[in-house]
């Protein structure tokens, strides 16, 4: 009964977010999965093809640089040269510069809906989310003047409309339009520095690459090699297919009447040509803002921070290893029970995940206090919790073997509804809070077999579901300890509307251990259960 | 889904991703200029007549000024708005008063402005006052053969006797 209720306050407290958008999204998100592999669906890494894509543009542009004339009659015969004389070396290259950044846009374009989808823009995300908006601007500065240094007919149109569209700000003593009405009025020198900010500003977009991911550990900044190598062919093979083309050279008599125009990096112009420069300017202006205020609207609430208890906390520094953001610093502190630096948890940056409460060798249940104290702990779903109504379970079930013990997420699959005689469920906050101590110590006092519910790919505190496999599987501390058979625990990746799918694992394992010896007989034997300890 | 499946629909995916990428990185065109039209640009930056002259200074007021700001005139700084008017065919296109940029209304006045005409041959008069009387004291006309997609440029430079029409 205990076990229930405590089952009950954790799904309310931790019901996940999102709505039919997010559920949608998921979808299509599995629907990848089965065709790519988790680790290489493309949407599930949007962020690490973004820093791919950005090296191929800066390795592509290199290459570029070294051929390109910095001045007026340079620009474009150079260009042209280099589309002529080398079209499988400079032609395919120049092409891979220009889709890649294209895919560059696309893929952060679809990053930011994505995270807008999963609400994963507040709370201890916000500067992520708030840090990820100026790199947006960056970007489009970037190929925008990407696009004059070609000084082709498209160059000559993006060059004047800029210029025309930063005049409505009235900034500048004189229009800066006025230095391109004729061509005596462009200078050589504005081609070099067309170039050194065409280098500055995706050096600068990089810096703002690096402080965006830097509340998050581990970033996921290199794709897997077969997602890369995907993306990269399929550029290639459009650069061959598709090579990228000049319009004809700039001529400022004339006025382009029909452009091929690159609508991911310009399609402002349109706008700005179709309403007004002062409208343009107020659409990027109120979406950015919209944007960067996304923050503020209310959310769920704060999940309360992880809490360290400097007496058993002995300085491993396992859970500054395994935050996912980056919370936890190691601090020498007074009354620190070892003397060696201990865990601090930042509160600004904690999720409240525990993901750092499973890393922790002090949470093992086999401890004798009456009271489970851990070196870090969620204060409002401590580890002792846990283990009584573990242990309550254990005692409590009169079901014949095999019996399990599932551990889910509040936020994975529901678990709960599967729920039966037999079948004890726990849902933590994250999986990862889950010591592996506590599959042993479930082995141990009567379970016959443990599932653990992960949420695979879809783990809404990033790296949940990687430490726990890592730490079941012996890769990672803490490690299972070697002498818990491994055929009594299964580990199942299954998501928030994936019942079915982890029923039938369920089912599987269950019809597998009813081939295997009880616990007991294969080796496990019981520790005396608190609740044992007290009635003796 | 089986290895073949799997690359059959990976190749599905990704030749979808280039076919999005590679048609809106070039398509569908866009005409920022209508077939069958021209386009006028008027721009100059043209510094206008001081509102108030010169006034050279008595001696009395040079004795007052330390001796290093002792110049004998003094010239008042801020300068007349700058007034043009461009018609075409005898109709009024556009007319614009251009304030003298600065904090003290000291700099030049500038103007740019583009205009969509349509293609043709047209007879253009500018006029433009840099007084402060609104008196128009340059004034220019030109008949010009503007082709579909051509660009006039009528600039003003009054060392070079004032407005320049230039293809």
């Amino acid at each position: 009964m205990y076990a229930r209720s405590l089952l009950a306050s954790q799904v309310t407290a931790g019901a996940p977010g999102g709505g039919a958008a997010a559920a949608a999204l998921k979808g299509v998100e599995r629907a990848f999965d089965r065709a790519f592999g988790g680790t290489a669906n493309p949407l599930r890494h949007l962020g690490a093809l973004g820093f791919f894509l950005f090296w191929v543009m800066a390795a592509t542009g290199i290459y570029l640089f070294v051929f390109y004339d910095a001045n007026v009659e340079g620009a474009y015969h150079s260009v042209e040269r280099l589309m002529l004389k080398q079209p499988y070396a400079g032609g395919v290259i120049r092409s891979l510069h220009r889709y890649a950044a294209d895919a560059f846009l696309l893929v952060a374009v679809l990053h930011l809906v994505r995270e807008l989808v999963l609400g994963r823009f507040r709370g201890f995300r916000w500067f992520s989310w708030v840090s990820g908006v100026p790199l947006l601007w960056l970007m489009f500065a970037s190929g925008v003047v990407g696009y004059w240094l070609a000084w082709d007919r498209l160059g000559q149109f993006v060059a004047i409309a800029t210029t025309e569209w930063l005049d409505w700000l009235r900034i500048f003593g004189e229009p800066l339009a006025r230095n391109f009405v004729a061509p005596e009025s462009i200078g050589d020198r504005l081609f070099t520095l067309l170039l050194f900010i065409h280098i500055g500003i995706p050096l600068a977009l990089l810096a703002g690459m690096y402080v965006h991911i830097q509340r998050i550990s581990h970033a996921d900044v290199y794709p897997a090699r077969a997602l890369a190598c995907g993306v990269f062919t399929a550029l290639l093979v459009l650069s061959l297919l598709k090579p990228a083309g000049a319009q004809g050279p700039a001529d400022l008599a004339s006025a382009p009447q029909t452009l091929g125009l690159d609508w991911f990096y310009l399609f402002i112009y349109p706008v700005m040509y179709w309403r007004s420069a002062g409208e343009a300017w107020a659409l990027v202006i109120v979406v950015s803002l919209c944007f960067l205020a996304l923050p503020l609207l209310p959310g769920r609430g704060r999940e309360p921070i992880a809490q360290v208890s400097l007496a058993n906390c002995n300085g491993c520094a396992r859970c500054f290893a395994d935050c996912p953001f980056g919370a936890i610093v190691m601090e020498s502190r007074a009354g620190a029970a070892h003397g060696r630096p201990n865990a601090v948890v930042a509160a600004d940056l904690c999720a409240g995940c525990g993901v750092c409460v499973g890393a922790c060798p002090s949470a093992t249940p086999f401890r004798s206090g009456e009271t489970l104290v851990t070196g870090i702990d969620l204060p409002q779903r401590p580890i002792n919790a846990l283990r009584e109504a573990l242990e309550g379970m254990l005692a409590s079930t009169v079901a014949p073997a095999p019996r399990l013990v599932v551990f889910g997420c509040d936020r994975g699959v529901r678990a709960e509804t599967l729920a039966a005689p037999g079948i004890s469920v726990f849902s933590l906050a994250c999986v990862a809070v889950l010591p592996p101590a506590f599959v042993e110590y479930a082995l141990r006092n009567g379970a016959d077999g443990v599932v653990v519910a992960t949420c695979g790919e879809e783990c809404e505190y990033r790296q949940g579901a990687r430490w726990t496999v890592a730490r079941l599987t012996r890769r990672r501390e803490p490690r299972l300890r070697a002498n818990v058979p491994t055929e009594r625990l299964r580990i199942v990746a299954a998501g928030r509307g994936q019942e079915a799918l982890f029923g039938r694992a369920l089912s599987e394992f269950h019809a597998a251990l009813k081939r295997l010896p009880s616990a007991r007989a294969a080796g496990l034997r019981p520790v005396a259960r608190r609740s044992a300890r007290r009635a003796g | 889904m089986n290895a073949p499946a799997r690359y059959a629909v990976q190749g599905l995916l990704y030749a979808a991703f280039i076919a999005f990428v590679g048609y809106f990185a070039n398509a569908p065109t866009y005409e920022p200029l209508a077939p069958g039209y021209a386009l006028v640009r008027l721009s100059f930056s043209h510094g206008a007549q001081r509102k108030e002259p010169c006034r050279k200074r008595t001696a009395e007021e040079l004795a007052k000024l330390p001796p290093n700001m002792r110049a004998p005139l003094d010239c008042p700084r801020e300068r007349s708005s700058v007034i043009v008017e461009l018609e075409m065919d005898g109709e009024l296109l556009y007319r614009i008063v251009a304030p003298p940029t600065g904090l003290a209304g000291d700099g030049a006045s500038t103007v740019y402005r583009r205009l969509t005409v349509k293609a043709g041959r047209h007879h253009f008069r500018a006029r433009l006052s840099d007084n402060v009387k609104g008196e128009f004291n340059y004034a220019a006309e030109r008949s010009i053969d503007l082709g579909a997609g051509r660009a006039l440029l009528i600039d003003f430079n009054a060392g070079q006797g004032g407005f320049l029409f230039r293809m």
